[in-house]
């Protein structure tokens, strides 16, 4: 089975059957990294451009280093945050690196989209490394692969994501993915930072709620997502105090979950806002097993792609084509 | 209705000696909504003027005469919503380029729109706006002054000397007047010039940020909804303050249910409220900019099927008097950059009429001569401009127009192509536009310009 697309833009462009070859491509790149040797052939002589609008730490280091275990090389290209809106524009930027040959390009950019206008004007393989507010991919593939690990299923378990739905990238990969292999899904936040409409869009499979106990009771994922603490500014909420009194993950909260419920948080966390310290290096914590995930799955990613068909991801979400054809 | 501009105090008389060109446009079907004409007749022409609608006329030796046999000839189109883009961005549009798309789509008569580098807010930009036209232009081009200075929402122009000078209307259109109070003062102040106030109706604060329509497409795109209710809490403001003040009001682009609705309860009420919406909040929905599709991206944004449905409605039964194109250049490379950064706006001369036709007339919303009203008589009527008919001794603004032609758009005589109907295939189109008697435009060629001294 191959990928149906030459870029890797979101997994609303998936589906479920392509979800399930990433994450079982995986499973053997972890293996690899128990061994002395961690390095595999796959991708020699290929170069994998890393073209990070914004900064990161985390999700950079993770492409540096599943490209360099498939023994590509890897093009690391400075792109100051200041430049998305003055000097060259990213088409520009792009062609100049399909002119230096590069294989794959692998985006981060503030903007929702970016990583669909560049992939338009490549033929390199386009790998979205977050896109603005849209999707984060690999990192939606990384909590699946986790949380497929930990409780053997994805099908039937139930999910919460906790926190700010409306800026989540993270969480938008993180929806597309869950109701494509079966989960249900529970967005918890306050109604400032849930999306109009996210709702409607995903159909039954996920609901809203602003309370907590209500997404946690019996859920057997819960995943913390980031809180921008600049977004208080915005009167999205009124204070990091009390946000965390609601929706801050401690002990007492996480026992209304099931009793193995496991704890994901994207990184880098805010500890004492989105979650308590005790949650985060407690036993039901799964976050640095993400990390080392992460870099598996973006392994998964890179060698795939390679054998892709070619074809850029256009038209409408599945879901909404599937929908708009019923009504 | 009281026509405050009058082209024929503006035009000099032809230099005497010269022969007065007489013109017989024989064998079409007029179509003038004014006189509430709709059938096979002749059109006289007699230098810049028209002389008579009627039937069988007989050409004198000296009579041209253009076979308008299979043809619909009707008064020339108007458009009250244009960025001609000049001074300042003449890199998207110029006044020449703007005129001869305009030409090209059958309209013999824009109203820019003030928002240029510098605005056009004061005396010097409207006569520029206006001498460049006279002597560039292959149509009549009427500025729009700006509200308040700079289009800052702050201090009111020198709206009288404006009017003086040319100005047709007063909009800071494309930055809706936030302070309630000021629009109150434009609306008043604007009545003793019988001038009309055309608003673009958004609440900055709550539309800030955003660039597609609030909703779950928004949602999955991850893009910053602006939400209906930006519109139409400024078009029931609006209302209140026509209410308030009596002074005339013209209400831009139309995009959502609620906004129909209010407008339609207004006039009711007999308040003096025209309005208008495009033809992309008629033909295309928020699905439009799936795919991050730059060309999908204007101000107010692409709605849902539901509020399509409901602005068909309301051109249907008059509650939306005109349709204009809200005519935006850009430039290839501006709209090539992330949706975020591309500017809000399309194109729409060339496409307007088209548009009309096959998605208005030929799928009957509407009849033919209700939407050439739309075109000619209601924008006339919403400016107080003197065209938009062909009563004898009006300018012969004539747009000769072929309805069964299937074209694809494809290119474009506008400086720009910023279009999201490039490959859509359209049912009728001009085939000759005529100002001030002269054939500007004929079979999808420019020809002359006109003298608009």
């Amino acid at each position: 089975m191959k990928l149906r697309h030459k870029d890797l833009l979101g997994l609303s462009h998936l589906n479920a059957e392509e979800i399930e070859l990433i994450l079982n491509t995986a499973v053997p790149f972890k293996k690899l990294f128990t061994r002395s040797i961690k390095k595999v052939p796959p991708l020699r002589g290929k170069t994998v451009a890393m073209l990070f609008y914004e900064p990161s730490t985390r999700t950079r280091t993770s492409f540096e280093l599943a490209a360099t275990r498939l023994s590509a090389d890897v093009l690391s290209l400075a792109v100051s945050s200041s430049s998305v809106q003055k000097g060259e524009s990213l088409t520009d930027t792009a062609l100049n690196l399909e002119a230096m040959k590069v294989d794959y390009i692998v985006l981060r950019h503030s903007v929702s989209g970016a990583p669909e206008l560049l992939a338009r004007a490549v033929r390199a393989h386009v790998v979205n490394a977050g896109d603005g507010n849209h999707e984060h991919p690999t990192q939606g593939l990384l909590d699946l692969y986790t949380i497929r690990e930990k409780k053997k299923k994805i099908q039937g378990l139930t999910v919460a994501i906790i926190g700010d739905i409306l800026h989540s990238r993270v969480a938008r990969s993180n929806i597309w993915g869950l109701t494509k292999l079966g989960a249900n899904v529970r967005l918890c936040g306050p109604a400032t930072l849930i999306p109009p409409g996210l709702k409607e869009a995903f159909g039954s499979n996920v609901e809203v709620t602003y309370n907590m106990k209500e997404a946690l009771e019996g859920a057997d994922v819960v995943n913390v997502l980031r809180l921008q603490l600049e977004r208080q500014q915005e009167n999205l909420f009124p204070s990091l105090r009390e946000y965390h009194e609601f929706y801050g993950l401690d002990d007492k909260k996480l026992s209304w979950a099931k009793k193995d419920c496991i704890v994901m948080h994207p990184g880098p966390m805010n500890r004492g806002v989105e979650i308590s310290s005790s949650v985060a290096d407690g036993p039901q914590s799964v976050i640095l097993e993400q990390v080392t995930n992460g870099i598996a799955v973006r392994m998964a990613v890179l060698y795939l792609l390679a054998g892709s068909t070619g074809v850029t991801p256009t038209g409408l979400p599945q879901q909404m084509a599937t929908e708009r054809k019923a009504s | 209705m009281k026509s405050r501009v009058t082209w024929a105090r503006k035009e000099t008389p032809s230099p005497a000696g010269s022969p007065r060109r007489s013109l017989l446009i024989r064998g079409g079907h007029v179509v003038d909504p004014r006189n509430k004409l709709d059938e096979v007749l002749d059109v006289l022409i007699e230098g810049q003027h028209i002389q008579k609608v009627a039937r069988d006329i007989k050409p004198t030796k000296e009579t041209e005469v253009l076979n308008a046999a299979n043809l619909v000839v009707t008064p020339g189109l108007i458009d009250v919503h244009v960025h001609l883009r000049e001074p300042g961005q003449e890199e998207k549009e110029t006044i020449a380029t703007g005129t001869a798309a305009a030409a090209i789509g059958g309209f013999t008569t824009l109203a820019c729109m003030p928002n240029t580098i510098p605005p056009i807010d004061n005396v010097s930009q409207i006569q520029f706006v206006m001498m460049k036209a006279q002597s560039e232009g292959y149509v009549r081009v009427f500025p729009i002054g700006a509200i308040t200075r700079g289009q800052d929402g702050a201090e009111l122009t020198e709206i009288g000397a404006m009017v003086r000078a040319g100005c047709v209307a007063i909009s800071d259109d494309g930055k809706p007047v936030a302070n309630s109070k000021l629009f109150r003062r434009a609306l008043e102040y604007a009545k003793t010039f019988g001038l009309t106030v055309i608003d673009h109706c958004e609440d900055p604060e709550l539309a800030k940020g955003g660039v597609m329509n609030e909703g779950r497409l928004a949602a999955l795109l991850g893009l910053k909804g602006i939400p209906r209710q930006a519109e139409y809490i400024m078009v029931s403001r609006n209302i209140a303050l026509c209410e308030l003040t009596g002074g005339n009001l013209h209400l831009a682009h139309l995009s959502t249910k609620e906004s129909v609705a209010l407008v339609r309860d207004a006039k009711k009420r007999g308040l003096p409220i025209t309005a208008e919406t495009c033809p992309h909040y008629f033909t295309l929905t928020e699905d439009a900019v799936t795919g991050y599709n730059t060309n999908a991206k204007m101000n107010p944004p692409l709605r849902t099927e539901e509020d399509r449905e409901t602005i068909l409605a309301g051109l249907a039964d008059g509650t939306i008097d005109c349709i204009a194109s809200d005519h935006a250049p850009h430039t290839v490379a501006q709209k090539s950059r992330e949706f975020d950064f591309a500017p809000f706006g399309i194109i729409g001369l060339e496409t307007t009429l088209g548009l009309v036709l096959t998605h208005l007339v030929h799928k009957k919303v509407m009849s033919l001569s209700a939407a050439i009203a739309a075109l000619t008589d209601a924008p006339a009527r919403a400016l107080h401009l003197q065209g938009g008919h062909l009563s004898p001794g009006a300018p012969a603004d004539i747009t000769l127009i072929n309805l069964k032609g299937k074209h694809v758009v494809e290119t474009f005589t506008s400086k720009s192509r910023n279009s999201p109907f490039i490959g859509w295939t359209l049912q009728g189109k001009a085939e000759a536009t005529l100002v001030g008697g002269e054939i500007v435009m004929r079979a999808g060629r420019l020809l002359k310009k006109p003298d608009l001294h």
